[in-house]
């Protein structure tokens, strides 16, 4: 038996209290409890964080990353959503 | 997605190659060429390996470190080197590469690893040389690296890179405190840096002229330096730290040269390069061994793990 029979898990870590977890890299282990305690020897071996969250990898649903998948079509012409769109005369204070 | 038909990949590669134009990454869904995706896995792979192989020289001396400050100097650094392993091996499984695979292909020889460690380690003063030149070779050929168009390997060698720093410069402390010492410690820091002087030069790999891929790779910008460009820089920094520790670097033809801005330094024999990577250097027998143990030791390990997990999983069933 290798090792890669072990399931591939996702690790994010906080770095500190403020900010969001953010995706590091991925390892194996056999279960959730031993993910969480390889993620710990892994990538936090200088304090880089406060709170690990491992996943399965099988568990995550993602979208294809082509920035040209119609996925995202929907916000691409939208460019009212952004403040920038309005013209607004220079002197008008706080906007 | 290397499923689709050849008529069809041009669109796709033009994507991939305007990609790179923009000096973007790719990212491990994306479509790339097979070629690409060969050479990332064998680069990726076969630095992993290195790793994972590197942390042998210099474990030897765990047990017979000086004091328990050094001790666990070189615990934290062996200890780092595993992570440098797994964090790439991690970048490797992102382009479909199985890590089970990569690792029984390390143990049957058909993937390589850095020839270095395939050098012994003789004295404590090896443990500070190899944090010196080895490290700090291979951080000349990592930084640039830290760029690599491929997303996951780039974010796996900046903190790589943030890691290696601590080993060269604990490796430039322990050297320092020697050559304060006895004339004795003086000789075995000498004699190190004898022997690994040369073998550091070559882990930049073959001269530019002998390097078929580097055209390739320096398109697609998996490499920003060709092997050259890189160990001149290593010579150039290291020329200096030397006077510092007050070592001969052993090579009557090293020099500053003016005029190019740059040492000059004596050819590099290639042909014990071309030796120890065809498996025929003083420890690639003992390092394959070594590695291959380990691997069939751990293996009860893994079994139990595994076991306790799907215990568990039944457990949580059942309840």
């Amino acid at each position: 038996m290798t090792g890669s029979s072990w399931p591939l898990y996702e690790v994010f870590v906080r770095s500190k209290r403020g900010l969001n977890h953010v995706h590091v890299g991925s390892l194996h282990a056999a279960d959730d409890e031993t993910a969480l305690r390889h993620a710990r020897d892994l990538y936090t071996r200088r304090n880089e964080g406060v709170s690990i969250w491992v996943v399965r990898s099988a568990h995550i649903t993602a979208s294809s990353p082509q920035e040209k998948d119609p996925f995202f079509a929907p916000s691409g012409d939208k460019v009212y959503r952004h403040p920038t769109f309005y013209a607004i005369p220079d002197d008008v204070p706080h906007m | 997605m290397t499923g689709t038909p050849q008529g069809d990949t041009l669109p796709l590669e033009r994507d991939f190659e305007a990609t790179i134009g923009h000096d973007q990454r790719i990212e491990p869904r994306d479509w790339m060429p097979d070629g690409y995706r060969r050479t990332m896995v064998r680069q990726i792979a076969q630095h992993a390996h290195s790793e994972i192989i590197g942390m042998q020289p210099e474990g030897e001396w765990i047990t017979r470190a000086p004091s328990l400050r050094r001790k666990a100097i070189l615990l934290a650094k062996v200890q780092d080197e595993a992570g440098h392993g797994l964090y790439l091996y991690s970048a490797a499984e992102t382009l479909g590469a199985d890590r089970g695979e990569l690792t029984e292909m390390l143990i049957e020889g058909r993937q390589k690893y850095s020839s270095i460690f395939n050098y012994p380690t003789l004295s404590f003063a090896d443990v500070g040389v190899i944090g010196w030149l080895v490290d700090g070779a291979a951080i000349c050929n990592q930084v640039p690296l830290c760029r690599s168009s491929y997303g996951p390997y780039a974010r796996a060698m900046i903190r790589i890179c943030k890691e290696e720093s601590f080993h060269q410069r604990q490796g430039f402390e322990l050297l320092l405190t020697m050559m304060r010492g006895t004339p004795a410690q003086r000789e075995m820091v000498q004699d190190a840096v004898n022997r690994w002087w040369w073998p550091s030069l070559m882990m930049f790999g073959p001269p530019d002229d002998a390097s078929p891929n580097t055209e390739r790779s320096m398109a697609w910008k998996i490499k920003r330096h060709t092997n050259d460009e890189l160990r001149q820089r290593f010579v150039d920094i290291t020329v200096p730290q030397a006077e510092v520790l007050g070592v001969t670097l052993p090579d009557p033809d090293l020099r500053w040269n003016a005029e190019r801005g740059h040492h000059d330094f004596g050819p590099i024999d290639w042909s014990e390069l071309k030796r120890v990577i065809s498996g025929d250097g003083p420890c690639n027998a003992a390092r394959m061994a070594r590695r291959r143990s380990a691997h069939e030791d751990g293996a009860w390990v893994r079994e139990a793990a595994a076991a306790h997990a799907a215990r568990k999983t039944g457990r949580e069933v059942a309840a």
